[in-house]
């Protein structure tokens, strides 16, 4: 598998650390409310067959995380941003 | 048919002719007690041990390919118990103790062989971690040893004593762990439980899930509808995609696991070996080969394979630990699809749909847990209250913090 | 003997015959020529017999003569370098080459275990699975060894491998793999049009099949001989790699592949691997990879002297080598006819052709009398002679039987593609009813396949397939390849009418040779129910052995077809996984191993520590200092010298392996506020803190003191072992959580060498070292204080006032190129103040003594609470791990928290790693209250001490515990206590 990073181009699997679904979003640890959502936000996965957008790390290129689509059942790599937006 | 020396002399003298099949193809009858969907070792189990010890017998087990093509038959066959924390010791103990039980219990050789898990450490930190372990295994009645370097060497001798980047400095022992016979077992549950009474129907994939006001009423699949007042999950690594029908999220991400064989030579390990410093761990089959596997892939996966950099990794754990196998050959590699938890521990309980039970989200160590999983979660469905030993594989452990979390690396799955 | 190759035909072949080799198999010195393999060169020393079979300890010749050889394993080499299993076929011969038979007791000709074959009805597939459960106990003991003995083929060496290897990365735009036809046509055309190339094969010759047939192409001739054409004049950017099997395709167009660099010398010469794994990026592949032909199966099918044609064949044209002097050909195809016409043509006899197909050719009878072979319509039913054939049983479809005598037996079923390489990412393989066989299904992105691979038959039609692969993947990558020179191959051929197998009654038929798997298994199997191929392959391990079926698979699903009465295009297929070929653990390894298995990190004072004779330790990638022994001293006595020396005088120690991470931005403070427990943003400028991170389920992560060295600009230090994670963490918190913060984060850990100078005279050696005219005193630089100092003539310095050790002390860190002369600099500094070393063993005593928690208690498992730290837990903020930190189960008492333990007894050591029960209560896991993190003997309490983690542990002080250690057997009372040990109210590090 290869990913392109926005920043490095084409890179080796290796060079790249995994960290899962970048689709949860925190809630805000203020509000006493959102217990639910806390353990949805850390625990709670879809984990679809099928594309999937997912954060991963270019932690032996620029360090930069990244926003990745991939598809689960082929491998297929479908987009690649940067996570944090407006980059 | 009883399998003995007699029943094999016999079967010789007319031409091995008269075998039977060793499971019925029956077609699905419109409903059942129990529809159990996946005929991998834990399902299958979990049928042999409803027949057997509680008596439900109008049980189907359903699968989507042919019985044992998932996990059961691509791991690396070890068993052991020599877990640390008291949620999961009795359990895994529990698991052994019916591993030396199998053979008899089946009437199949299921090739129990306790030759030892042996855990190398490479620190004074990491002896300190395996000592903490070895102990927690003596409370619990499991067996464990303490072996210096020395008594290392005279286990495997051809370990890399001298020029070690992490020079290993002894070893945790667990003398009843070892290697099981993984399509044994698949077979001699089947055959256990079909001849109890279960239906056992391959090629028939769950498509979806009749609930009618929060209670299950069947399971539809290829083959039609098949009605069911419990329906029982079990199958882990395609958990994700299975729950989603029933409309679950689960803490659990489906991840690929490799492992390798390579080439049948005279035997030369007579142990199982896991390395400190990396993630490798080998035994030598019956057949000569040596099995051997590492780390996950990393990332969510549902395709049964793996790529190089995995391969890589753990072929260089290999050579760390034992620069002798370096002329040795990879025959093969394959994978399976793990279910890794959010704590590295699996999950058997009921789920929020009534009559609809899950066994799953189990790493690394599902086909260890073979029997006890099949025992325990035979337990729940007829009696709805938990095992004893399975107590604490709850859902709603995550959120009330009392996770089950092994090697203390938090919510993240690829790390447990 | 020696020397006496009785069947080498003069003048025939590729191989030197000019010049000649030795080598020996089971002792017996024996020659050949450079261009043979093993296989080749025992062939024409006349020896048919070169190992026994799995089970059945079965005679066993020659079948191929490739990659896909079931039967003709070695034991090649000697010593460390001994590789069983190693296929005659493929071993290139050298000078002094030396190989051995294997699985034969006590010699191959007299081999004890073949009695096994006298009980073969009792050892049908999976009888194991049947029997020896009786007494449970003999599993292990008795019927397991025995087996284990029995099974496996050669001996490992149990040494060290003494060769190295290893790896590379290529690029490029057209991988091809396989030089046969097809692969040299389509590199061509791909290299022509402007791509990059890599052209493989697992051969040490280019050619493939090329090789091994005669005929004419593009007008040339093919007698051998000829030299097939190399793509290497006019396109520049074609590389060639021969002897490197392309074994696995991996996601995104990555291929592995391994080059065996030395494996035809006697031993790799110097600086030279002996194999190099390739990791081969490619924007299209071609698979070249030809067509293994398969055998018929019929009743004693497995002796030597059984070939396959096509091997005759390359036996006969490319080496030289008559596998027999009387040949019998037994094939379905007209392909086959080939064997005959060339065996004939060097001059060997061709007894008969048995044709088994209803309808008979017209061909093969044309070809038997041009050489002068008898046609007989029938099958072969029986084959006599143990050790070779020598006489083979025909029954013709009248009914009639007779025998002919002969030593060679050529079969052919036809032939499957090699179409391995497609199915590596999922592909599914698919029937072609016309072809009789499998051809690749639907084929991986950027993957074509051509040539045999894909079904073509002659070499007109592999060449155009070929051209046009080459010309599509260049297109693919973006060039313009000119119009194809050949036509489109026709790709109407005569259906095939295969025969899959022989109905015979006598003499086990195999179809899976290496593992003994016979027909009569595989019909067990689809009796006991095992139906489907992957079930049979597990009942019968038919397609387990080392060729993993290339030879077995597909007659083996027709026969299950056969017994299960179903078509053979509807049974399907089991799954080829990498390597295509046995790949060698030590090529996928390379050069990780031993000290190099991973890089090694030396602090900048590594050399001064050598010289002063450290004793290092591995600290994940890092080697520290563990102790500074002098002569005579015990390792104990080094340990509480050190620590001695260090509460009483001052000390250093190398502290740069700790993280270390600049922060930096406006918004710096309000980040750290965000990533740790507590609060950094009224921290003044110059001060330090200690901070503790959670992972946002409520767990302690890592700890340590950052310091503000300015509003902006933060320096954060971390535990040595979560260094890369926290960086990444606070990476992730930056980019992902709360990007609309101003602030960056940079590892600085390797840039910054860091020494803790502690002890009473430690403000007396950091003194010494500042340039004139700077103030350390107590109160100008009190406790937690930072700043930038000048030192040792104008280099700049960090100067902390932190302590670990629990004394006076201060951090000191300069850039890293300063780091060997600043240790030099405070050594000198020191030595009028009584300095001296001290190690991470000694770091850890003072550590204990004070109570601080490190790796251990740090265990991913336990929390602020556990740790004595909840109150720092800040109620007022947003921090990661808050939410879930607060949870009840994270922060009830019952949890075990950090505790001290003494023992009753102070010369009594208190086991890490022991549980805790009360004292009176059994060691049993229903007592079980806690355990003992680390333990270390403390010098200023003249006892042992211990940090412990104990259920409602800091309500228990004062509590004495029995301290369990069963798997060293070992019990100890201890009393549970704070865990500061020394100067509990810390002021000694505020003086």
């Amino acid at each position: 598998m290869r990913i392109t990073c926005p920043y490095c181009g084409e890179r080796a699997l290796d060079e790249f650390t995994y960290r899962g679904d970048a689709t949860v979003k925190r809630p805000d640890s203020l509000d006493e409310n959102t217990a639910e959502a806390w353990v949805d936000y850390v625990y709670l996965r879809d984990n679809p067959a099928g594309p999937h957008k997912e954060l991963w790390h270019h932690g032996a290129g620029c360090h930069a995380w990244l926003e990745v689509t991939r598809d689960t059942v082929t491998h297929e790599i479908l987009d690649v941003a940067f996570a944090r937006k407006g980059c | 048919m009883r399998y003995s020396i007699a029943s094999l002399v016999a079967n010789a003298l007319t031409g091995n002719r008269n075998w039977k099949p060793v499971w019925r193809e029956p077609e699905p009858k419109p409903a059942y007690d129990v529809v159990i969907v996946g005929g991998g070792g834990h399902g299958l189990a979990t049928a042999h041990y409803l027949a057997k010890e509680h008596g439900i017998t109008n049980v189907a087990v359903i699968d989507k390919s042919y019985l044992g093509s998932g996990n059961v038959g691509r791991n690396t066959t070890i068993v052991r118990s020599n877990y640390l924390l008291p949620e999961n010791e009795p359990f895994y103990e529990w698991s052994m103790k019916l591993w030396e039980g199998l053979e008899q219990d089946l009437n199949y050789n299921t090739m129990v062989s306790q030759r030892g898990v042996l855990n190398v450490f490479h620190s004074d930190g990491q002896r300190d971690a395996f000592v903490r372990r070895g102990n927690a295994m003596l409370l619990h009645g499991a067996d464990a040893q303490l072996l210096d370097r020395e008594q290392v060497r005279t286990l495997v001798p051809f370990i890399d004593f001298d020029n070690a980047r992490f020079p290993v400095r002894g070893g945790l022992l667990q003398p009843r762990g070892g290697t099981v016979r993984h399509d044994a077992v698949i077979w001699g549950y089947a055959r256990s439980a079909d001849t109890l009474g279960v239906d056992i129907i391959q090629n028939c994939a769950a498509t979806g899930f009749r609930i009618e006001n929060g209670r299950i009423l069947g399971v539809e699949t290829e083959r039609g509808f098949i009605g069911a007042k419990t329906v029982a999950l079990s199958v882990a690594g395609s958990s994700g995609r299975v729950a989603q029908m029933a409309g679950l999220r689960l803490p659990v991400e489906s991840h690929a696991l490799q492992a390798f064989v390579t080439e049948g030579i005279k035997p030369l390990l007579d142990t199982v070996i896991t390395f400190g410093a990396g993630h490798f761990y080998c035994s030598q089959s019956d057949k000569g080969g040596l099995v051997f596997g590492g780390d996950i892939e990393g990332y969510n996966s549902y395709a049964q394979r793996g790529n190089l950099p995995a391969v890589e990794d753990v072929a260089e754990g290999g050579m760390a630990l034992m620069p002798a196998i370096g002329r040795l050959r990879i025959l093969r590699s394959w994978a399976g699809l793990l279910d890794m938890s959010m704590d590295g521990s699996p999950i058997m309980d009921h789920t929020p749909v009534e009559g609809l039970y899950f066994n799953g989200g189990w790493c690394y160590g599902g086909f260890k847990a073979t029997p006890a999983a099949g025992w325990c979660f035979a337990h729940l469905i007829a009696t709805g209250q938990p095992h004893p030993h399975a107590t604490a594989y709850r859902f709603d452990r995550f959120g009330t913090g009392r996770v089950i979390d092994e090697k203390g690396v938090g919510a993240q799955p690829n790390l447990h | 003997m020696a020397g006496r190759q009785t069947n080498r035909l003069r003048g025939h072949g590729l191989v030197d015959q000019g010049t000649t080799v030795s080598f020996r198999f089971d002792g017996q010195q024996l020659t050949g020529h450079p261009g043979d393999t093993l296989a080749s060169a025992l062939l024409a020393n006349g020896i048919r017999l070169v190992g026994r079979s799995f089970k059945y300890h079965r005679p066993r010749g020659i079948l191929t003569a490739g990659s896909e050889e079931p039967n003709a394993l070695v034991e090649l080499r000697q010593g460390a370098r001994r590789e069983p299993n190693t296929r005659a076929t493929t071993i290139e011969l050298y000078d002094g080459l030396e190989a051995a038979s294997q699985n034969r007791w006590p010699s191959l000709k007299a081999d004890l275990l073949s009695l096994n074959q006298l009980a073969a009805p009792l050892l049908g597939a999976g009888f194991y699975y049947k029997t020896f459960m009786w007494p449970a106990a003999f599993w292990e003991k008795l019927y397991e060894p025995m087996i284990r003995r029995a099974a496996g083929l050669g001996y490992p060496s149990k040494q060290a491998d003494p060769d190295s290897y290893e790896k590379t990365n290529a690029f490029c735009d057209v991988l091809v793999i396989g030089a046969g036809p097809a692969g040299l046509s389509a590199a061509l055309a791909a290299a022509k049009a402007g791509a990059r190339v890599i052209l493989c094969d697992e051969d040490f010759a280019l050619g493939g099949r090329l090789l091994s047939e005669r005929g004419d192409v593009d007008g040339e001739s093919g007698a051998p001989g000829r030299r097939p054409r190399r793509p290497n004049s006019s396109p520049p950017d074609c590389r060639i790699l021969r002897r490197t099997t392309v074994f696995g395709a991996y996601d995104g167009g990555v291929y592995a592949a391994v080059e065996r660099v030395s494996d035809h010398l006697p031993v790799p010469p110097e600086h030279a691997p002996r194999q190099r794994l390739w990791r081969i990026v490619a924007k299209q592949a071609i698979v070249c990879a030809g067509a293994f032909e398969r055998p018929i199966v019929f009743g004693d099918n497995d002796r030597p002297g059984v070939m396959l044609a096509g091997a005759v064949r390359t036996y006969v044209n490319r080496f030289g080598v008559a596998p027999g002097q009387n040949a019998v050909i037994f094939a379905d195809n007209d392909a086959a006819l080939r064997t005959a016409t060339d065996l004939a043509d060097a001059g060997l006899t061709v007894q008969a052709i048995v044709d088994p197909r209803p309808q008979g050719s017209a061909a093969a009878e044309q070809v038997a009398a041009g050489t002068g072979a008898l046609y007989l319509r029938g099958v072969i039913e029986k084959v006599r002679g143990a050790h070779g054939v020598r006489v083979v049983g025909v029954r013709d479809n009248q009914g009639g039987t007779r025998t002919i005598k002969c030593d060679l037996l050529a079969i052919s079923g036809g032939w499957n593609p090699a179409l391995n390489l497609t199915t590596h990412l999922g592909g599914k393989p698919r029937w072609d009813d016309s072809r009789a066989c499998l051809v690749p299904g639907d084929l991986p992105a950027g993957m074509r396949v051509a040539g045999a691979a894909v079904g073509e038959v002659s070499t007109e039609a592999c060449l155009a397939s070929g051209e046009a692969a080459g010309a599509g993947a260049a297109r693919d990558c973006g060039f313009s390849p000119s119009a194809p020179s050949r036509p489109a191959p026709d790709r109407q051929i005569a259906p095939a009418t295969p025969v899959w197998q022989v109905e015979t009654g006598r003499g086990k038929a195999f179809v899976d040779s290496q593992n003994d798997v016979a027909v009569s298994d595989v019909k067990l199997a689809a009796r006991e129910g095992f139906r489907v191929p992957d079930h049979v392959k597990r009942y019968t391990t038919l397609g387990m052995a080392t060729d993993q079926g290339k030879t077995s698979n597909l007659n083996g699903a027709a026969i299950l077809a056969e017994a299960t009465g179903r078509y053979l295009g509807a049974v399907g297929s089991t799954t080829f996984r990498p390597p295509y070929t046995p790949v060698s653990i030590g090529a996928l390894a390379g050069h990780h191993r031993g000290t190099d298995f991973r890089p090694t990190r030396l602090t900048p004072s590594h050399r001064w520590a050598e010289e002063q004779g450290a004793v290092f330790v591995e600290v994940g990638m890092w080697m520290r200092a563990l102790m500074f022994p002098r002569p005579e001293e015990s390792a104990q006595e080094t340990v509480n010298r050190e620590v001695a020396n260090t509460r009483a005088h001052v000390g250093v120690c190398d502290v740069s392996t700790l993280g270390k991470i600049d922060v930096q931005g406006t918004d710096a403070a309000a980040f750290l506020d965000k990533v740790y427990i507590n609060g950094f943003s009224k921290l003044a400028v110059g001060k330090a803190r200690y901070g503790l991170m959670l992972r946002e389920d409520g767990f302690a992560m890592d700890d340590g003191t950052t310091a503000r060295l300015a509003e902006d600009h933060f320096y954060m230090t971390t535990t040595t072992a979560n260094a890369v994670r926290v960086s990444q963490h606070l990476e992730f918190c930056q980019e992902v959580l709360w990007p609309e913060l101003d602030v960056q984060t940079v590892s600085a850990t390797e840039q910054w060498a860091q020494y803790a100078v502690a002890g009473p005279n430690a403000r007396a050696v950091i003194a010494a070292l500042l340039d004139s005219g700077q103030d350390i005193s107590n109160d100008a630089f009190p406790y937690m204080a930072c700043g930038t100092f000048k030192i040792c003539g104008g280099v700049p310095a960090r100067l902390f006032r932190l302590s670990f050790s629990g004394e006076l002390a201060y951090e000191i860190g300069v850039p890293a190129r300063y780091g060997d002369g600043l240790i030099r600099a405070i050594m000198d500094a020191g030595a009028a103040h009584g300095i001296a070393p001290y190690g991470t063993e000694a770091l850890g005593v003072m550590r204990i003594e004070k109570g601080h928690a490190a790796g251990p208690e740090l265990n991913g498992q336990t929390t602020a609470h556990d740790l004595g730290l909840g109150r720092m837990m800040s109620k007022k903020k947003d921090f990661v791990g808050r939410f879930l930190g607060e949870r009840e189960a994270l922060n009830e008492p019952a949890r075990a928290a950090l505790v001290g333990l003494k023992p009753l007894d102070p010369k009594v050591r208190v086991s890490a790693g022991a549980h805790l029960v009360p004292k009176g209560a059994d060691a049993v896991a229903a007592n079980d209250q806690g355990y003992v993190t680390s333990q270390a003997y403390s010098p200023e309490l003249k006892s042992f001490v211990a940090l412990a983690m104990l259920s409602n542990g800091p309500a228990r002080h004062g509590e004495v515990l029995k301290v369990c250690d069963p798997l060293r057997g070992s019990e100890t009372l201890a009393e549970v206590c704070s865990p500061h040990f020394v100067d509990p109210d810390g002021e000694r590090l505020r003086v």
